[in-house]
């Protein structure tokens, strides 16, 4: 064992924390989805959720966002300037307002929509137009109209799909799909991007435009992403931090180069090491995704980041 | 012998093959709902000639336009199927054309001119019958299915009450003007009733909409199937207030007091079709700015995919219950512009046929399309009327329905999208047979029982 896991455990608290989710629980029915998952993430980072498939990546995603409530725990938001909000039992579309957007494992954009009216729909819904506004069009309800015009173009601009904006979402190639969303995302004005396998299903050159577009959006628009991928080139050079999640629980926090030689992380994509060295599993390091599973045994419940 | 019987046997055997395949089952199904059509529209037996159901109905000449329309049915099923591509795409160019034609704001415009130059010149024209029928039966529903059209049409929600909400506001109406036993504390102008019925159906619609609609779409269409039919009881039931089914009489007529002009609408129709087509006109503008708007576009996303919709923070119970109530005042709105017009009402009118015609008038004419709205309800409202006066092959008025409904059959397989579609309904219909419209509802559903 070149690096232990005990630095990375026991490093300080995140300072200034956007998202801190403490002990969250998830359970369906006796199927335990989270169990007790307590994890930090720093303003303006991105961080990226790893773990082989069933380990409850989107889980947590779907309890940040509000589309399921756990059983135990919190999760607790600080947009900037306010006051920080419990995230558990708000309804998605209250915690989008937040300033919390999301994208989904595979797309659900608005099919019949054209790309520009799937971000209008988006940048409109920070608006304030009521039915009778829109009826009898009043001054508001225009000014509105021409600042979701000029928003939308901005954003298509933004993720590259000016060309491609009166072409119904469904006709887009995958790769522009995904663009799309996170574009779609971003017009909510969103402090915190939940990113579910944003490269899932594209090919290398479509890779590369997403990791682009995933810094840039952290960079330029200064938002945090969480960001959940198989795709460990693209984790392990975009990301700032990874956390490791195996069967609802973080095994491992830490710098992409600290988690790949993570002796829990590579039992849980590698198997436990009967009678090899340890060394040569550890030099092994993480290099796949949906790589094999450690289904042999269940990993000790280790606490990260106490 | 054998041979001969071997010979015989092929053809029957081969016709017995048919028969069962595929295209001889549809055609078997086509004939089968053309007998019971004609059937069901027939003379009926009595006691006297109990088989005379059968005999007047299945021995008449009248059956083969029955069986002749199941044929050219039937036909037309196995061409789609066979050169289906073909047909769909010569059809979006015919169908297509006019919209090409009229891609710029000027070439629309000046068709809305037109069809509204035509609205107002023509009517003095008709005779009195057909001038009662435009207010009527083609006015009145024209409005009503306008109002659907946003619940159905834009937001997706299935209303299967929606007469409800004219009862109520034909009440509010008459209560507000003084015509009901039950006197309010001070007696309006019908035109000072409009806001007041108006509320009154919008209100009723966010009572209604706010629980309900947290609900699946089939919960709703059966609460407010219930709905719909708890109120036209409770009027009949509610005698002392209501007038029951005999009704009350006296609704005052439209009337104008301003600044020395005086007017009334009365009896005669045509003032009455001019103040419906200005209120049509509003209605239809307003819709159409809804239409395009913010709120419009919240409409879509949420019929599109309610877990997206909901990620972007549009707040789905908030939308619905605003199409709803949205729906719900139109209805209302029309409701009082009947009742003061025939300057009666009664709960006998409000029944769940009414509600159920209004929606056939949407879907006919192409759901979330005003246009189709305004051309379907004008159009399946004027055709019964042409029927009533020149009697097609034994048509009778009572078996409207029947026929309205093997229309909806017919129509939901060849043209689902309705006669004048909109093009995102068209472009979900296309979607969805294509396979990409329908969405898994694994990574969370809206569905308040799939939440843990």
């Amino acid at each position: 064992m070149t690096v232990s896991v005990e630095p990375v455990l026991s490093a300080p608290a995140v300072n200034d924390p956007i998202v801190s989710v403490d002990g969250v629980t998830l359970r369906f029915g006796g199927v335990v989805s989270l169990g007790g998952v307590t994890l930090r993430q720093r303003r303006g980072e991105i961080l990226a959720v790893i773990g082989p498939n069933g380990a409850g990546k989107t889980s947590l995603f779907n309890c940040l966002t509000g589309v399921y409530t756990p059983q135990e725990g919190t999760i607790e938001f600080r947009p900037s300037g306010r006051p920080a909000v419990a995230l558990v039992g708000r309804r998605p579309n209250r915690v989008n307002r937040l300033g919390i957007a999301r994208t989904f494992q595979t797309s659900r954009l608005f099919n019949a929509l054209s790309a520009y009216e799937n971000i209008r729909v988006g940048v409109e819904s920070r608006q304030h137009t009521g039915p009778l506004g829109a009826m009898l069009r009043l001054p508001r309800t225009r000014r509105e109209e021409r600042q979701s015009r000029a928003t939308t173009e901005e954003l298509l601009g933004f993720v590259g799909l000016t060309e491609r904006a009166d072409e119904l979402a469904s006709s887009l190639p995958y790769g522009d799909q995904r663009k799309l969303e996170i574009a779609r995302a971003l017009a909510t004005q969103p402090e915190l991007l939940l990113l579910d396998e944003p490269a899932a299903g594209t090919n290398v050159t479509e890779k590369q435009a997403l990791e682009e577009l995933i810094r840039r959006v952290n960079r330029e628009r200064h938002v945090s992403v969480l960001l959940i991928e198989h795709d460990m080139r693209l984790v392990m050079s975009v990301a700032e931090r990874v956390a490791v999640l195996n069967f609802g629980l973080v095994i491992a926090v830490g710098t992409p180069a600290e988690v790949q030689h993570d002796a829990a992380v590579v039992e849980a994509y590698l198997g436990r090491p009967d009678d090899a060295t340890p060394s040569t599993t550890a030099s092994g390091g993480v290099t796949s995704g949906d790589g094999g599973v450690g289904r042999g045994q269940s990993p000790e419940p280790e606490d990260s980041e106490g | 012998m054998s041979i001969s019987a071997g010979t015989v046997g092929a053809p029957i055997r081969s016709g017995l093959a048919w028969v069962r395949s595929d295209s001889g089952r549809r055609l078997g199904g086509w004939i089968l709902g053309a007998l019971i059509l004609a059937l069901m529209t027939g003379p009926s037996g009595n006691d006297s000639a109990p088989t005379a159901g059968f005999t007047g109905s299945l021995l008449q000449p009248r059956v083969l336009v029955f069986l002749g329309l199941a044929v050219a049915l039937w036909v037309l099923t196995n061409i789609r199927r066979r050169y289906g591509e073909r047909i769909r795409a010569a059809s979006d160019h015919v169908t297509g054309t006019p919209s090409r034609l009229l891609r710029t704001r000027r070439a629309r415009y000046g068709l809305y001119v037109a069809v509204l130059a035509v609205a107002i010149a023509y009517p003095p024209t008709l005779s009195g019958f057909w001038q009662e029928v435009l207010v009527d039966q083609i006015g009145v529903f024209v409005l009503l299915a306008v109002g659907l059209n946003v619940v159905v049409g834009y937001a997706g929600l299935l209303d299967l009450g929606y007469i409800a909400f004219f009862a109520i506001g034909a009440y509010s109406g008459a209560y507000w003007t003084g015509a009901l036993p039950v006197h309010p504390p001070f007696h309006v102008n019908p035109f000072w009733a409009i806001p007041l019925a108006v509320l009154a159906a919008m209100l009723a619609g966010v009572v209604l909409g706010a629980p309900t609609l947290r609900l699946r779409g089939d919960y709703l269409a059966i609460v407010t199937l219930g709905f719909g039919e708890i109120i036209q009881i409770v009027a009949t039931n509610l005698q002392g207030v209501t007038g029951g089914a005999e009704g009350v009489s006296g609704i005052p007529h439209f009337s104008v007091h301003l600044a020395g002009v005086k007017y009334q609408w009365g009896l005669s129709n045509l003032p009455y079709y001019y103040l419906l087509l200005g209120f049509v006109v509003v209605v239809l503008v307003a819709f159409r700015a809804l239409e395009n708007s913010r709120v419009g576009r919240a409409f879509t996303a949420i019929r599109e995919d309610e877990v997206a919709a909901e990620a972007v923070g549009i707040n789905i119970l908030k939308y619905k219950v605003m199409a709803f109530s949205i729906g719900a005042s139109t209805s209302g709105f029309a409701g009082l512009l009947e009742a003061s017009k025939i300057s009666f009402v009664s709960s006998q009118d409000f029944t769940v046929q009414m509600s159920i015609l209004v929606l056939v008038l949407v879907i006919f004419g192409g759901m979330g399309s005003l246009p189709g709205a305004v051309a379907g309800a004008a159009f399946l409202q004027w055709v019964p009327q042409i029927l009533r006066q020149h009697p097609l092959f034994g048509y009778q008025p009572q078996d409207l329905y029947i026929y309205l409904g093997a229309l909806l059959v017919v129509m939901m397989i060849f043209r689902p999208e309705g006669m004048i579609p909109s093009r995102r309904r068209r472009r979900e219909i296309v979607l969805a047979e294509t396979g990409v419209g329908t969405a898994d509802a694994i990574s969370g559903s809206s569905d308040p029982a799939v939440r843990p």
